[in-house]
């Protein structure tokens, strides 16, 4: 590898590291907004005004914000996300199964959408502006269209009330075999495919087409490839930086995004580990999980600039 | 002939006789087939429980946030699961009557003060040892410290002292409570090996089954306990499990699909749809749970009768009832009691009026319109019922101006903060703890700011009465009180609404809570 590539990589990722930072300060900043403390929503009804003060002691609460944020970064740099205030239970721990589960979900979803999408867009682009062309992208679109919730609710009722051939509700846990885990989170993967595929279909027969404007597709054509050869050969190759640009946005948005999918389909992931922790005011636990959500996100769209900087032969060989 | 009869119908409850078989033999009895199929039901229904299988519960209320701690359960799965680990001293019978537990005996002395737990022998917790009555103590001593942070805390508060004594707990409270044994069964107290003190969310008690799994959020399991102590009442299943299931579509969807037995928290809205479903059956039951309308005694313009009276009035309770809660429950009169309770007495039922509101609002000399906040989270159908309000006060020349609070923050916010708001209460086990809760002067629940030392000498007088007769009489002068004075009005009760799949066996109606009081899963089967 030639040195501007390394350097651009570098900068990259020196750049995703400062922003990880900053995010962190917000959340921290964020989390301190909101209305009421901990202290407060774990006492609930039952507060008095010593009971408050004696816990605000105890959770440490009561020390400046800016120390707080030094000794949670130091703790999450470390490793150590704390304990979550509601239950006491490590967060890390409890995370890491979730986390497992979220990218097991998100995996699943993303094997079958991604190919799945990009292939659609091919033949989107070998029969444009036909029928199939149109099918696909309307189906695509409709799909995409409908928030995630009808989508999984019309699953549910089709594929679980009426023929009973998935369950209704995805609950995984430890000890199941990985056919029983497949077949329980079936629905919501489709879901999730269903909600990513138009984006990725559009962007892949967007950017090939762009390409197929070009001289040297031209002359593919005049040398007499099929239509198929030509795009698989010339245009895919060239069109290819932006369809990973988006195939990672999608990556991130079936990591972070599938809190409604998760809650739907009673999906122990991250989204309703989340959405129980903000409910309570367990800011060590919402800090923790926004922290990891940013930096999946991030990293991702690290991933996507590399591999678009890396695609790309003026950089990739330079003069 | 009825013998022979009895025996065949036994014989095929038992898988010994085929039914085809037995209305052949029935016929040959002279027996029409109609008759020998119903006395065939009845045969199956006595013919109790089914060991085996494994029972599983859809529930809406975990959270990755709950423990095993019993002192903290609050929501409906910790209570429901925590009914299936645990084993309680004392708890009510779905008649309302005391069932003895750990318990063999409660006794008291003559000024209600003194009270002597016997304590059964025999009862052995989940890692071997048997239940002493030391352990007894140490958890009633574990919920009365406030570092405990117990839900029972308030009840335990009137304990001074806890004394186990070979056999014996002892108890002395600071003032005559005749409903103490009432209070023991309270959800919270689970008897645990030397009160929990040592580890409070080991989840070992002496119940009929034992913690296996705990996913807080996702999954409880528990497996049989083969020495639970009444293992022919409880414990049928081989294996127990509550999967957590707060969306209600989704609830509902596993309960059709078959990969729950049962589920809780129906909505209204969707019983009669649910009702149509093959298989299922729709368990209602009246509870003590009550949605209600609070005022501010002490707070202008609510702080005159008149203008409480007129509120009261102007609120059409039946139509509240049918489009609300679509009659899954029962008019409200105005005071927190109703049939659920022990020792309740019927009052007579007070109705829309709106022209004696009219009258009762001309005379308090209001003028203006009335602010009345509501929410989402107030209950099901809090906004629905606010609007409801509106229109049916217009009509007696009352203006409710109506405003919508966010539902985060409304119990922080709102609730016992505002004069005028929508709530709900759960209903407490006894009358004494309802009016304790809320209704004393002193209490930090009294969201109605009802503060009368007249009626909080009735309270106490009630609460150390031993005699049944009087102190039916005394709550029902103390119920008259709160409705036609105080600052509550309740146009409604609700009703508990659980549903069940197919060949669920054994469940029984229990007006205390959900679920057969969070029995179903340890007092159902599966039929075969």
């Amino acid at each position: 590898m030639s040195s501007p590539i390394v350097k651009l990589v570098a900068q990259r990722i020196a750049l995703g590291i400062l922003l990880l930072l900053a995010v962190s300060v917000l959340i921290f900043a964020g989390t301190q907004i909101l209305p009421g403390d901990v202290a407060q929503a774990i006492l609930g009804q039952s507060a008095t005004p010593e009971s408050l003060a004696n816990l605000r002691e105890q959770l440490g609460l009561n020390q400046p914000a800016y120390i707080r944020y030094f000794h949670w970064l130091g703790g999450v740099l470390t490793g150590d996300l704390g304990t979550a205030m509601s239950s006491g239970q490590d967060i890390a721990t409890s995370i890491k199964e979730r986390l497992w589960n979220t990218l097991f979900l998100a995996f699943w979803a993303a094997i079958v959408a991604i190919p799945l999408a990009i292939t659609l867009g091919l033949i989107a682009v070998r029969y444009r502006n036909g029928w199939v062309d149109k099918l696909i992208s309307g189906v695509a679109l409709a799909s995409t269209s409908f928030p995630e919730f009808f989508i999984g609710y019309l699953l549910v009722f089709y594929f679980a009330v009426e023929h009973q051939w998935f369950p209704a509700i995805s609950t995984v846990y430890e000890g199941m075999s990985l056919g029983e885990r497949l077949q329980a989170i079936a629905l919501p993967a489709a879901a999730l495919t269903l909600v990513v595929l138009a984006h990725m279909m559009r962007m892949t027969r967007a950017a090939i087409l762009n390409v197929m404007q070009s001289a040297y597709v031209e002359t593919a054509e005049l040398k007499g490839l099929s239509a198929f050869a030509v795009i698989r050969k010339h245009a895919f190759p060239n069109a290819i930086a932006p369809i990973i640009n988006v195939v990672m946005l999608n990556l991130a948005y079936l990591v972070v995004g599938v809190v409604v999918v998760e809650v739907i389909f009673v999906y122990p992931g991250m989204g309703q580990y989340l959405v129980d922790h903000v409910t309570k005011r367990d800011v060590p636990v919402v800090q923790a999980v926004g922290l990891i959500f940013a930096a999946v996100y991030i990293s991702l769209n690290i991933i996507a600039d590399i591999a678009a900087i890396v695609a790309n032969p003026r950089l990739r060989h330079p003069k | 002939m009825t013998n022979e009869l009895d025996y065949l119908s036994r014989r095929v409850a038992a898988g010994k006789l085929s039914r085809r078989d037995f209305l052949g033999r029935a016929a040959a009895l002279g027996i029409s087939a109609p008759f020998a199929n119903s006395l065939l039901s009845s045969a199956a229904r006595a013919a109790g429980p089914v060991k085996g299988g494994t029972l599983k519960a859809g529930l809406v209320g975990g959270e990755s946030t709950n423990s095993l701690d019993p002192a903290l359960m609050m929501t409906q799965v910790p209570f429901a699961f925590g009914k299936c680990w645990g084993e309680m001293i004392v708890e009510l019978s779905p008649e309302g009557k005391l069932e003895n537990r750990i318990a063999e005996e409660i006794g008291s002395s003559d000024d209600a003060k003194v009270w002597t737990l016997k304590i059964r022998d025999g009862v052995e917790f989940h890692n071997g040892k048997t239940v002493t009555a030391e352990d007894v103590a140490a958890t009633l001593e574990r919920h009365s410290d406030e570092k405990s942070k117990s839900g029972a805390l308030g009840y335990m508060k009137g304990i001074d002292t806890i004394k186990a004594n070979g056999k014996e707990v002892v108890l002395t409270l600071k003032e005559a409570n005749a409903d103490l044994p009432y209070l023991l069964s309270d959800y919270h107290l689970i008897v645990q090996p030397n009160g929990g003190k040592d580890k409070p969310d080991a989840g070992i008690s002496a119940g009929p089954y034992k913690v296996k799994v705990n996913e807080p959020g996702v999954r409880h399991v528990g497996e049989r306990f083969a020495n639970y102590w009444q293992g022919d009442k409880m414990g049928h299943a081989d294996q127990i499990e509550v999967v957590v299931i707060n969306d209600a579509t989704a609830r509902t969807a596993a309960l059709q699909g078959g990969q729950v037995n049962m589920i809780n928290r129906v909505e209204p809205k969707i019983v009669d749809l649910i009702k149509r479903v093959k298989g299922v059956t729709i368990r209602n039951h009246s509870g003590p749970g009550h949605y209600v309308f609070i005022m501010h005694c002490n707070t202008a313009p609510f702080d005159n009768n008149d203008l409480r009276m007129a509120l009261k009035l102007a609120i059409d309770r039946e139509e509240m009832l049918n489009k609300v809660l679509r009659g899954y429950g029962s008019l409200g009169n105005d005071f927190p009691i109703n049939a659920s309770y022990p020792l309740f007495t019927e009052i007579e039922q007070r109705k829309y009026d709106p022209d004696k509101a009219k009258f009762h609002y001309k005379k308090s000399g209001h003028d203006g319109s009335i602010l009345l906040r509501t929410s989402d989270v107030a209950f099901p159908g809090a906004v629905d019922a606010a609007q409801l309000y509106q229109q049916s006060a217009a009509k007696a020349g009352i203006k409710l101006e109506i405003k919508r609070e966010p539902g985060d923050g409304y119990w922080n916010e709102v609730w016992n903060k505002q004069p005028f708001c929508a709530s709900y209460w759960g209903g407490r086990s006894t009358q004494d703890q309802m009016y304790s809760t809320a209704y004393l002067s002193s209490a930090d629940w009294n969201d109605t700011r009802f503060k009368r030392p007249d009626f909080d000498k009735m309270v106490l007088a009630a609460r150390a009465e031993l005699d049944e007769a009087k102190r039916k009489a005394m709550y029902h002068d103390m119920a008259v009180m709160v409705r036609d004075e105080g600052g509550l009005i309740l146009p409604m009760f609700n009703q508990f609404i659980d549903a069940t799949g197919p060949k669920v066996g054994g469940w029984v109606d229990d007006p205390h809570q959900e679920l057969c009081n969070g029995y179903a899963l340890a007092k159902c089967w599966l039929e075969a």
